[in-house]
């Protein structure tokens, strides 16, 4: 009961490469990511994807689909049309390896330069005692998972130079998580203005909309890491936003 | 001809394979030792099984219910075992899970809290009390991230997408690993001096699973054919609720923790049908009314517990029951309902992934429908057979732990005990390795002609003209054990099981790959075809042996449990002539405190009648 649908995969490596059409039978319910392991086992089985849990748990499946980047276990074949062509590629923002597998590394090396936290210590009965309520902002940080489509979009980091001076989204709501964690007795503010660059960011957005787990990264994380930058030092585009549209100052 | 001096070659004191939960929490470990320590992993460092445990994480820290500790968690762990893990292991791990779940605070885990600010705790089938700490339903992320984020600055050093596919001996010793980078196909020799495993289970030879591609069996290929032995692999646990529709998805896990939370089973004449599948055992601390068990979910605390929460092996074979005699759900399963016990906001409050999952993958929304689920095989209880105390095999310098290795769980596992297990035994194995790589004088050296064998096997598959597609393998491999050694099993399915693996491995012998070496996924589906074969032959073997029906093991020739059976464990190892041989093995006599703890009336323990002489560290 299936039906034929079109593909157009990027093929290549470092090197280069191109896309290829594929057709693929095509069942109800299927994913992108169960058509590309249909190509992979039946007409392509070198076709190099990344994946793991195939159920958004994870985050190994990021590419973009038809120029926007998404988790390809999570998007399902009926979000387009009848006779639409799929066009698959991999994220643009990272170096190719080969086919749909991009080089993250650049992401880890991130993660490593953020200093572990920093724990009070504890009661005198041996507990930590956190509140729910005190712990929210930092769960929703901390359901991240990793897939790097915020890193991919955020047009900071597209521009290569822009790696050099700043983390990222990912990395900004990973600070964030550290900042407002209840138990962290580090002071990142400083680090957080210089090193990880909070000033790059311009509030664009883009990032909040393709997080897969709806992590309210700008609105949450980064504007509040911003305002408390600009309680020590000056940003002009938190001190514009305050100014002009009234971002109100949080927590 | 190879000269292996030519190999790119990293001298270390320990190798970890595997970056899950047990991995990472071993190489922790090993480094505070002051240990050289490399870790492996098949994927990107944070993506290992472990992210994906949902619901939580087992130990007895008694902030929900006071009356839990230690021996309540035994004592749940061995009848939940049907009484054949190790006795010495199920002891240390409910001992040892507290601390262990603290110092994760320590290290930046943020758990669900209770009203008084401490790590709120959920109940899960089999066990007495609330007891598993939890984060929503993504418990694993919290967990492996936790980990990792404390990995990184402990000095440890990381090979992501780089595969084991050797251990190399020094005479009877272990002396390291050969593995391979999945970016380029470069092999790689690790030196050391001790190893550990940490390779998770091996689901995918099953069609129906809850198992990534990473579950190949690999921890248990490499033991194996290092002359370690295997424990238990009869024990495939099939999880009683996996999603089943749309086809894609089937297999998906849907969490217990929706019945931990209320959740009941239904047939398609909307009957709750557990109330009829009660085992003996079990009665007396199960529910026998819908209003005995709506009274528990209300919180009071002299109701029994509802029989949706018995243990995972009774589940799934009453979900299977049901479905046999024509009740089952459209699509082959029963229905799982939440929605109508609980409103919308406690729903998505606590159990976001669920929610998200359901609605994304199957456009269901289970604040208002029921889901349709059915077992889904999901996890090894068998596996690497190792010394309670130092997770030591009989190889001397490799050690296991996690869910490739065996003893902790015995014939069924109880939610919740596996992300335990995982920092328990990983310290343990990290701390036993770190002692073991110190003692050696010397850096055992790798005996040369297993490396070049080693290599040649992987490289032929590139190189032959042509050959059997390893996808198409897998498949078969998939068919022949869904069909002769699933949930229920038989003498005569299990036979033909036997055959179809032989023959299958035959089939392997020619496998081609096309392409290159570089990130070719056709070429590690085939070296990883090597890995299930093992595991897949070990578990129908041990299967056909066990002439009872224990825990995940059923068996429709040979009902009910047999007393002569709780005797034994079946062992595997590798023979002198290459096959796999399997034999039953007696298992050691447990102390005496323990004994009258695990079969002790609760009323007993609670009042501490029992195990009051028990030691606690
Ligand atoms: C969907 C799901 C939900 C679950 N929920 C729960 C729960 O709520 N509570 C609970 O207690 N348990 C749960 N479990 C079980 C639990 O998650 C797993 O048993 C546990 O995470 C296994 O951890 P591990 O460290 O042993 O292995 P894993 O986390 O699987 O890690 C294995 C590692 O070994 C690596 N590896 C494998 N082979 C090789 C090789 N040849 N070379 C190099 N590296 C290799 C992999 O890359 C990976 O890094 C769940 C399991 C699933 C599938
Ligand atoms: S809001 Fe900031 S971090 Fe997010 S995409 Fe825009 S510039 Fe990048
Ligand atoms: S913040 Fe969201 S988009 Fe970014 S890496 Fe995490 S889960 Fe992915
Ligand atoms: S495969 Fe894990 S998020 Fe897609």
């Amino acid at each position: 009961m299936g039906t034929t649908r079109k593909f157009k995969i990027w093929r290549g490596d470092s090197q280069g490469g191109d896309f290829k059409e594929y057709d693929v039978e095509v069942d109800p319910g299927m994913v992108v990511l169960d058509v590309l392991h249909r190509v992979q086992s039946r007409q392509a089985n070198d076709l190099a994807i990344r994946w793991n849990c195939k159920a958004g748990k994870c985050g190994s499946c990021s590419m973009e689909i038809n120029g926007r980047p998404r988790l390809s276990c999570m998007t399902r074949m009926n979000a387009f049309g009848a006779d639409e062509t799929l066009t698959v590629q991999p994220l643009k923002t990272f170096p190719v390896i080969k086919d749909l597998v991009t080089d993250v590394s650049w992401n880890y090396r991130q993660n490593k330069r953020i200093r572990p936290l920093k724990p009070k210590p504890r009661g005198a009965d041996g507990e930590h005692r956190m509140y729910q309520e005190d712990v929210d902002r930092v769960q929703e940080f901390r359901k991240c998972i990793e897939c790097y489509l915020c890193q991919d979009t955020c047009h900071v980091l597209r521009d290569r130079g822009g790696q050099d001076q700043f983390v990222g989204p990912r990395f900004m709501i990973r600070l964030a998580s550290l900042e407002m964690h209840p138990l962290d007795d580090d002071d990142r503010i400083p680090e957080i203005r210089k090193e990880f660059g909070s000033g790059m960011c311009n509030i664009t957005r883009c990032c909040t909309e393709v997080c897969p787990e709806h992590i309210n990264i700008t609105d949450n994380g980064i504007i509040p890491l911003k305002e408390r930058v600009v309680d020590r030092y000056f940003d002009p585009i938190v001190f514009m936003g305050q100014k002009l549209f009234g971002i109100s100052k949080r927590r | 001809m190879l000269d292996i001096s030519e190999l790119k070659t990293v001298e270390t004191d320990v190798v970890v394979v595997g970056a899950g939960g047990a991995g990472l929490r071993a190489a922790i470990e090993s480094s505070a030792q002051g240990m050289k320590t490399v870790v492996l992993s098949k994927s990107l460092l944070g993506k290992a099984h472990t992210v994906m445990a949902e619901g939580g994480l087992a130990a007895s820290l008694g902030n929900t219910d006071k009356r839990d500790n230690w021996k309540v968690h035994f004592r749940d762990t061995m009848r939940g075992g049907k009484f054949l893990n190790l006795w010495r292991m199920a002891e240390l791990h409910a001992k040892q899970a507290p601390a262990r779940v603290r110092e994760l605070e320590e290290w930046g885990a943020v758990f669900d809290r209770t009203k008084e600010g401490l790590i709120s705790q959920r109940n899960f089938g089999g066990h007495r009390y609330p007891r598993l700490a939890h984060v929503g339903d993504r418990t694993g992320l919290e967990l492996i991230r936790t980990l990792q984020d404390h990995g990184v600055h402990q000095g440890i050093d990381f090979l992501m997408e780089c595969t084991a596919l050797s251990l190399l001996k020094d005479g009877e010793r272990v002396a390291g690993v050969l593995a391979y980078y999945r970016e380029t196909g470069r092999f790689v020799l690790l030196k050391a001096r001790a190893v550990v495993l940490a390779t998770g289970g091996g689901g995918k030879a099953w069609r129906v699973t809850s198992n990534s591609w990473e579950y190949t069996g690999d921890g248990v290929y490499l033991a194996y054919e290092a002359g370690a032995e295997l424990m238990d692999l009869e024990f495939t646990q099939f999880h009683p609720t996996g999603m089943v529709w749309p086809l894609s998805v089937r297999g998906i896990l849907v969490t217990e923790g929706v019945r931990g939370d209320g959740g009941i089973l239904l047939n398609k004449e909307g009957k709750r049908f557990m109330f009829d599948y009660v085992p003996p055992r079990f009665a007396a601390e199960t529910a026998d009314t819908v209003d005995e068990a709506t009274r528990w979910l209300n919180g009071d605390k002299n109701a029994r517990r509802p029989p949706e929460l018995l243990t995972r092996d009774v589940v799934a074979r009453s979900i299977r029951a049901e479905v046999k005699a024509g009740r089952g759900s459209p699509h082959g399963g029963a229905f799982l309902d939440i929605a109508s016990r609980r409103p919308a906001d406690f729903i998505k409050r606590r159990l976001p992934g669920m929610y998200h999952q359901f609605m994304e993958l199957a456009e269901v929304d289970i604040t208002t429908e029921p889901m349709e689920v059915g077992p889904t095989l999901h996890y090894f209880m068998g596996g690497i057979r190792v010394d309670a105390d130092t997770q030591m095999t009989r190889v001397p310098g490799l050690f296991a732990c996690g869910e490739c290795g065996a003893g902790m769980h015995g014939a069924n596992r109880l939610g919740g005990n596996s992300l335990s297990d995982l920092i328990v035994f990983g310290r343990l194995a990290g701390k036993c390795a770190a002692e073991y790589a110190r003692s050696l004088s010397s850096t055992p050296q790798a005996d040369a002609e297993r490396v070049k064998l080693a290599v040649r096997g992987a490289t032929e598959i590139l190189n032959r003209e042509s050959g059997e597609n390893p996808y198409l393998l897998h498949e078969k491999l998939q068919d022949v054990m869904e069909e002769g050694v699933g949930i229920v099993r038989e003498e005569e399915d299990l036979k033909k099981g036997v055959l179809g693996i032989e023959e299958l491995k035959e089939r392997a012998k020619n496998m081609k790959a096309h392409g290159t070496s570089q990130y070719n996924p056709g070429w590690h589906e085939a070296l990883s075809m090597r890995s299930m074969l093992v595991t897949a032959e070990a578990v129908a073997r041990a299967a056909l042996i066990r002439q009872e029906s224990r825990g995940a093991h059923t068996r429709a020739d040979y009902e009910g449990e047999r007393d002569e059976w709780v005797k034994y464990n079946i062992v595997s190892r590798k023979g002198a002539d290459g096959n796999m041989e399997v034999e039953k093995v007696l298992r050691p006599a447990p102390v005496k405190y323990l004994e009258e703890i695990a079969n002790s009336k609760i009323e007993d323990l609670e009042a501490g009648k029992i195990g009051a002489d028990a030691p606690n560290d």
